[in-house]
């Protein structure tokens, strides 16, 4: 097989990885926030129960989330194809920690600011809309890209239930030629390039924000 | 799904082997990681720039590497360059050489946060080369970059699970088997996290503790 072959199977992986990646952040960064809300809230039992589950999605291993997001949920009822199950797999993995993204900057905002809102009397939801997140965002942009840089390296782990990701489009070459090396170390490359790259843009927003708002 | 349950509790033995044999290469990989990681630190502070870049890239590319990938390049290169390893072997060289990366950088970052005193200080006693990072600096770099090494710790029993790929009998290779005898993959997979909780929870416990010890001896 040639090596422009290879090289169209490394960039459609690479798509898939970050597909999958980018759809999983997405999810949950919508879900970490709601998680968050609802901590912070200190919402009666909703609180603690979440509380539980992001002690336990945290302690859990991607792979051991890919198996049982594909293989075991179908038996409760919830079957999804490979790739859904993989983005399910990285939302639920990351929204445990976006969820203490969101928390640490809702608690470090300024209380003075939602009481004054309250005061000139806007509801609470208007308070969060208008006065809370346009602010909580910017303190919590810089970690949530740096998230996605750990999204893009546990990602390979939805290579074991099926998605033809970088990591399995390498396995795939290496079983159809017996030739490991070019192939591994290309998709190893590739992971390199893409991680340095996101490291670099958190540091762009972090300075971008701190240029445009003053201090984080 | 309770029967389910008394299925899977059933198979124990299985479920228990796999939970032993992750602690115990997690610790062995810990241990030897942290031995490596003390002597990788001094190239990344090195006076050569030669061997301190060499060593900082090195540690950055494998810090920006997924775990998966690095596995299978010792699992499937080294044995076409003629290398011939055990799985076991593979999986240990593996978790410690990327464990190794996330120490130094956890180390080398504790020691610029040393106050140039102390160095100055053991200098002004006698202390220079070997001696001086042994007696006065490691011990409390160790000391301040404890909390954050513990928290490493936790990501290399997460990782520790992509080993099941390469066919080691770990927690989640147990667990994936035993779903797959009996057909039992919500319950079985379940119990598998509940146990990595266990072990999380024990490490984060440990933590906690080196976290008051860090601040009784003046480290933020």
């Amino acid at each position: 097989m040639a090596w422009h072959s290879l090289l169209s199977e490394l960039a459609k992986g690479t798509l898939t990885t970050l597909t999958v990646s980018i759809a999983g952040i997405a999810v949950g960064m919508v879900v970490g926030l709601a998680l968050a809300l609802v901590r912070v809230g200190r919402v009666p039992i909703a609180a603690p129960a979440i509380t539980a589950y992001i002690s336990v999605v945290r302690a859990t291993p991607m792979v051991t989330l890919a198996l049982l997001v594909y293989f075991g949920l179908p038996s409760v009822g919830l079957g999804m194809s490979p790739l859904v199950a993989a983005i399910a797999t990285i939302a639920i993995n990351t929204s445990v920690f976006q969820a203490e993204i969101w928390r640490a900057s809702l608690l470090d905002f300024p209380r003075g600011q939602t009481d004054a809102a309250r005061a000139a009397g806007m509801t609470r939801a208007v308070v969060f809309r208008r006065i809370v997140f346009p602010q909580v965002w910017r303190a919590s942009l810089p970690p949530l890209v740096n998230e996605l840089s750990l999204v893009v390296k546990g990602s390979p782990a939805v290579a074991v239930i099926g998605v033809v990701d970088l990591t399995r489009v390498a396995v795939r070459w290496t079983t159809q030629t017996y030739e490991p090396i070019t192939p591994f170390l290309s998709a190893g490359a590739i992971y390199v390039v893409c991680v340095m790259c996101l490291l670099r843009l958190q540091r762009y927003t972090e300075r971008r924000i701190v240029e445009r708002y003053g201090i984080l | 799904m309770i029967a389910n349950f008394g299925v899977v509790l059933g198979e124990w033995r299985a479920l228990s082997t796999g939970f032993v044999n992750t602690i115990w290469i997690c610790a062995l990989a810990g241990v030897l990681s942290l031995l490596l990681a003390v002597f990788v630190s001094m190239l990344l502070v090195s006076p050569q720039g030669a061997v301190r870049r060499t060593a900082q890239g090195a540690v950055d590319v494998l810090r920006a590497l997924p775990f998966l990938v690095l596995l299978f390049i010792v699992y499937y290169c080294l044995p076409a360059i003629g290398l011939r390893l055990s799985a076991w072997t593979c999986g240990l060289a593996g978790l410690v050489v990327y464990n190794t990366a996330y120490f130094a950088e956890i180390l080398r970052g504790a020691w610029a946060h040393l106050p140039r005193e102390q160095e100055e200080a053991g200098r002004a006693f006698g202390y220079s080369g070997l001696g001086l990072y042994r007696r006065i600096i490691l011990p409390q770099i160790l000391i301040a970059a404890g909390p954050v090494l513990g928290n490493q710790m936790i990501t290399l029993v997460k990782n520790s699970a992509f080993l099941m790929v390469i066919t080691i009998p770990d927690l989640t290779f147990m667990a994936n088997q035993v779903q797959a005898i009996y057909f039992v993959p919500f319950e079985s997979l379940l119990v598998a996290v509940a146990l990595y909780w266990v072990i999380c929870s024990g490490i984060e416990w440990v933590v906690r503790a080196m976290d008051r010890v860090a601040l009784v001896r003046g480290h933020e």
